[in-house]
């Protein structure tokens, strides 16, 4: 249903709720999270069915990326938001004496948040903890292409929350472009660049400022190993960075690998053996495996492995399943630089392997393409990890471990360059919704008279001493200016 | 510049995590032409400070000062790293087709329009610092002295910063009724005092930019209507492009002097029936980047606070929260996005980057498949920070986790509060 009937209402009534100041109070906001709360508790089977439907998530893959994500997010806000909402003192310097400076958090006012389809239950809830712990009023526009989880969003979230606040307005790209005609105090977009440039060029005309979570292709390096306990980690977190979250399909998905030349092999054998440990062996009994979300990725990632020089690199898996959209999870060998697979962010469960005669080498190769989201890097080589951490640049950069960047509300989750604007998680997700007003307090009582006309050269020097903080030589100025009156005054 | 340690949760033990401020790349600051050298090198500054390489495009209404900024800067700074990029709109246009990893504008709102969307194309993170109608709440002042140290600081920071020509300049004044006569009485006094008899020769105000915006503000006070809430002022001088400091009472509110950013010498004061009414003036018109208010009146400065939003709020004085480094200086809604000045300036133009250190020994071995509900469990206790149901599950003490429900069961959504 495309039809947006009623978006002006709906618009002018949220506005309105804001002009009311509800959303403000401190009460209110917590009652919200709690709702969120509340709302996941009771309808995890619900939430199960609906990614099942969309993507055929496992209920354990649910738990450990949407729900618990969401769960854990909200109770760190509910037990801070009131310390993120307290004025914080800005110091004044003594030549503004007598003075008071403090930072205040306050809610833009009413925000949207568009969701994407691959994660659509943490990525719509996520931000909606922020722009709720921040005191705004939410619309949620979930993606088409996850309808299951967008109607179980469009039918659930008025049951728990203030109607009257938060709403849920579903549709497809015709609907995005009406919401983006309309003016938001902040807009919120994850999802792909192509269309956050569309988000951000649409929200130029109301200089309305944006966070775009975007994507791009996010390598690992892995540095040779000696030992075969450090490998099989290493393979393992690969392999669970890769095929893991929602078949490679999202943004902090390892997208391909840096290794050196010898070490490919061995690396691969490892990788084989934890597909077959983690997901089965072919095919047919391919398990813990979300689907491709629809037909046109399903041949976007097919039209990918047609290249004849793709095909011949693949090294293991490259099986398709048209009717039940599933790829088995494929590693390809040095497919070449310049096809779509590795120019373009892959997006599915098609590992490339792409060998190097030193890894160092990685830094260069990395450094030629966009800023990635997160780069991942498994070394012990301390050395090597501060030339990667200093010459290149992501949203992140995570060391022997995959995704767990993710999980800490204590890190800023965002990107750089073209993989986004913007961050969120934790406190990061109050100030992304928040605009921090600078409230200055003075006094009627001491005046700096050297700030008005009419100009002379003492006014001058005075500001250039003030300027400096030299407060010394102020007051010799003063005391200079004093005696000159002083003697003028006698004569 | 130094990377921050980040505490992590126990659970994450002994993994450590850091922030690394890094620059951004290649910054572009863009330049307004009424503070040509604070507002080209404030910006340069942070930009520095972060450790990118800049181009600065000063605006070409103030040609001298762009000049002088083309020619000295390659000789004081690393020319290499740093560049002046001279020129009007089709230069600004030419810059804009290119890829920057940020850029920095000063300037109006319309052309602030332009700068984002050429921004969107390359997906450039943009800084806008824009102006708006900055209104300054005077309530009715006993003390005498009081009245005079706001009137002072008014008409200073109006007519004496850029004769009004600054984003953060004093645009209208909203008053009650009763006080505006001693209001205007005071401005009187004070206008001669500070600006002499002759401002012009006195050289005590600064003049229009140019012949453009000279006939957009005579413009302005050509409305008939207009022309005679003229209480104090109102000469103007094409030929030294002056315009006295104009004071005018109640001009209409849909006239153009009320609708647009005045940006000149010219001075409204609204009054109203009740101070208070002050606050819903402001709330019914775009947020500006500063709200002024000399009010020794607690409620009002509590309301003003959390009922308005605008860039910043500034009690008893004006302009002077544009030099505190340690507070933040930027607008919100309509006057901008972004800021800047001491450290704010730095974090401008740097990205903070996330490190996550992990080592191969410790492990969260049950985030990967193959699922069971064994895993389902550990994972539910260690979302929650429960360590001490954590250690029991995987000594196997304990078999289920309470407190929600199982995949089979959910209840019915409880209304609790009616909206």
């Amino acid at each position: 249903m495309e039809a947006l009937d009623g978006l002006e209402q709906s618009l002018t009534e949220l506005r309105q709720t804001f002009t009311s100041g509800r959303t403000r109070d401190v009460a209110w906001r917590k009652d919200q999270l709690r709702a969120i709360l509340k709302l996941i508790d009771h309808n995890e089977a619900k939430i199960n069915l609906a990614l099942h439907q969309d993507l055929c998530k496992h209920p354990v893959e649910i738990y450990r990326d949407e729900i618990g994500v969401v769960k854990k997010s909200a109770n760190y806000s509910l037990s801070c938001v009131e310390k993120w909402m307290a004025p914080k003192k800005g110091r004044i310097p003594w030549l503004f004496f007598p003075s008071r400076g403090e930072v205040l958090p306050e809610p833009y006012g009413l925000v949207l948040i568009f969701v994407a389809w691959n994660f659509p239950i943490s990525l719509a809830l996520d931000p909606l903890i922020g722009a709720i712990s921040a005191g705004n009023t939410v619309v949620i526009k979930p993606s088409d292409l996850s309808p299951a989880c967008s109607a179980f969003l469009a039918s659930t979230i008025p049951l728990y929350l203030d109607p009257t606040a938060v709403r849920v307005i579903e549709g497809g790209a015709h609907v995005a472009e009406q919401l983006l005609q309309h003016r938001w105090d902040k807009i919120f977009f994850t999802g792909s660049h192509r269309v956050g440039k569309i988000v951000m060029s649409a929200a130029a005309k109301h200089l309305t400022p944006v966070t775009l979570e975007l994507g791009g292709k996010c390598p690992v390096i892995v540095d040779t190993l000696s030992d075969p306990s450090e490998i099989m980690v290493a393979a393992k977190r690969v392999a669970g960075g890769k095929w893991g979250p929602c078949s490679g399909q999202a943004c902090i998905a390892i997208d391909y690998v840096l290794v050196d030349r010898k070490f490919a092999p061995i690396l691969i054998e490892f990788l084989k053996k934890i597909i077959h440990q983690f997901y089965g062996e072919n095919l047919k009994n391919l398990k813990y495996l979300s689907r491709i979300v629809n037909k046109h990725h399903f041949a976007r990632l097919c039209s990918i492995l047609e290249d004849p020089r793709v095909a011949a690199s693949i090294v293991y898996g490259g099986s398709l399943d048209e009717n039940n959209l599933i790829i088995e999870p494929t590693i390809l060998l040095d497919p070449p630089l310049d096809s779509e697979i590795m120019t373009e962010e892959i997006f599915g469960p098609l590992l490339p392997i792409i060998t190097l005669d030193n890894i160092h080498e990685s830094i260069e190769f990395i450094n030629l393409r966009p800023k990635p989201l997160a780069i991942y890097a498994f070394t012990k080589d301390e050395k090597f990890k501060k030339l990667v951490l200093m010459e290149t640049s992501s949203g992140s950069l995570t060391f022997n471990d995959v995704m767990v960047q993710f999980l800490c509300d204590e890190l800023p989750f965002g990107g750089v360059g073209q993989s986004g604007i913007g961050r969120y998680h934790g406190k990061y997700s109050f100030d992304t919704f928040s605009h921090e007003k600078a409230v200055l307090y003075r006094s009627f009582f001491l005046e700096l008279e050297p700030r008005y006309p009419p100009w002379n050269e003492f006014k001058l020097q005075f500001l250039r001493f003030a300027y400096i903080f030299d407060y010394f030589r102020l007051l010799l100025l003063l005391l200079g200016r004093k005696l000159q009156q002083m003697f003028a005054s006698s004569h | 510049m130094s990377s921050k340690s980040v505490k992590l949760p126990i659970i994450a033990f002994p993994s450590t995590a850091e922030l690394v401020p890094e620059p951004l790349g290649v910054v572009l600051v863009i330049s307004s032409w009424n503070f040509p050298f604070g507002l080209s090198l404030e910006p340069l500054i942070g930009a520095i400070a972060a450790g990118n390489a800049v181009v600065v495009k000063p605006s070409e209404l103030a040609p001298a000062s762009a000049a002088v900024l083309a020619e000295t800067i390659p000789s004081f700074l690393d020319n290499k790293a740093i560049k002046v990029i001279q020129g009007g709109p089709s230069v600004s246009q030419q810059l804009l087709q290119l890829k920057w990893d940020k850029i920095f504008f000063t300037g109006s709102a319309e052309v602030g329009r332009m700068v984002m969307a050429a921004a969107a194309k390359h997906l450039t993170p943009v800084i806008m610092e824009l102006g708006g109608k900055c209104p300054a709440i005077v309530d009715s002042l006993s003390s005498s002295w009081d009245r005079q140290m706001a009137m002072k600081r008014i008409i200073g920071g109006k007519f004496g910063t850029c004769a009004g020509q600054a984003c953060i300049g004093i645009d209208y004044i909203l008053t009650e009724k009763k006080f505006a006569p001693i209001l205007v009485e005071q401005i009187k006094v004070l206008m001669k005092n500070i600006f002499g008899e002759n401002p012009v020769e006195a050289k005590s105000m600064a003049r229009i930019v140019n012949k453009h915006h000279f006939l957009r503000l005579k413009q302005l006070l050509d409305d008939p209507l207009v022309k005679s809430s003229i209480v104090v002022g109102g000469s103007l001088d094409e030929n030294h492009l002056f315009i006295e400091p104009t004071i005018l009472v109640d001009p209409p509110l849909n006239a153009l002097i009320m609708k647009e950013e005045i940006f000149g010498p010219l001075l409204p004061i609204i009054t109203l029936e009740n101070i208070e009414e002050s606050i819903d003036f402001i709330k019914d018109r775009p947020k500006p980047l500063t709200i002024y208010a000399f009010t020794k009146n607690r409620r009002l400065r509590q309301r003003l606070i959390f009922e308005t939003s605008s860039g910043s709020v500034t009690f008893n004085d004006t302009i002077v929260q544009y030099a505190a480094d340690t507070i933040p200086f930027g607008g919100v809604g309509e006057s901008g996005f972004g800021r800047y000045h001491g450290k704010f300036s730095f974090d401008a133009f740097t990205h903070e980057k996330a490190i996550a250190n992990r080592n191969f020994l410790t492990d969260f071995w049950f985030r990967l498949p193959p699922w069971s509900d064994y895993k389902l469990q550990l994972f539910k206790s260690a979302y929650r920070f429960d360590y001490l149901s954590l250690l029991l599950i995987t000594l196997g003490l304990k078999k289920s986790w309470s407190g929600s429900s199982n995949s089979t069961q959910s209840s019915p959504p409880p209304k609790t509060t009616n909206y």
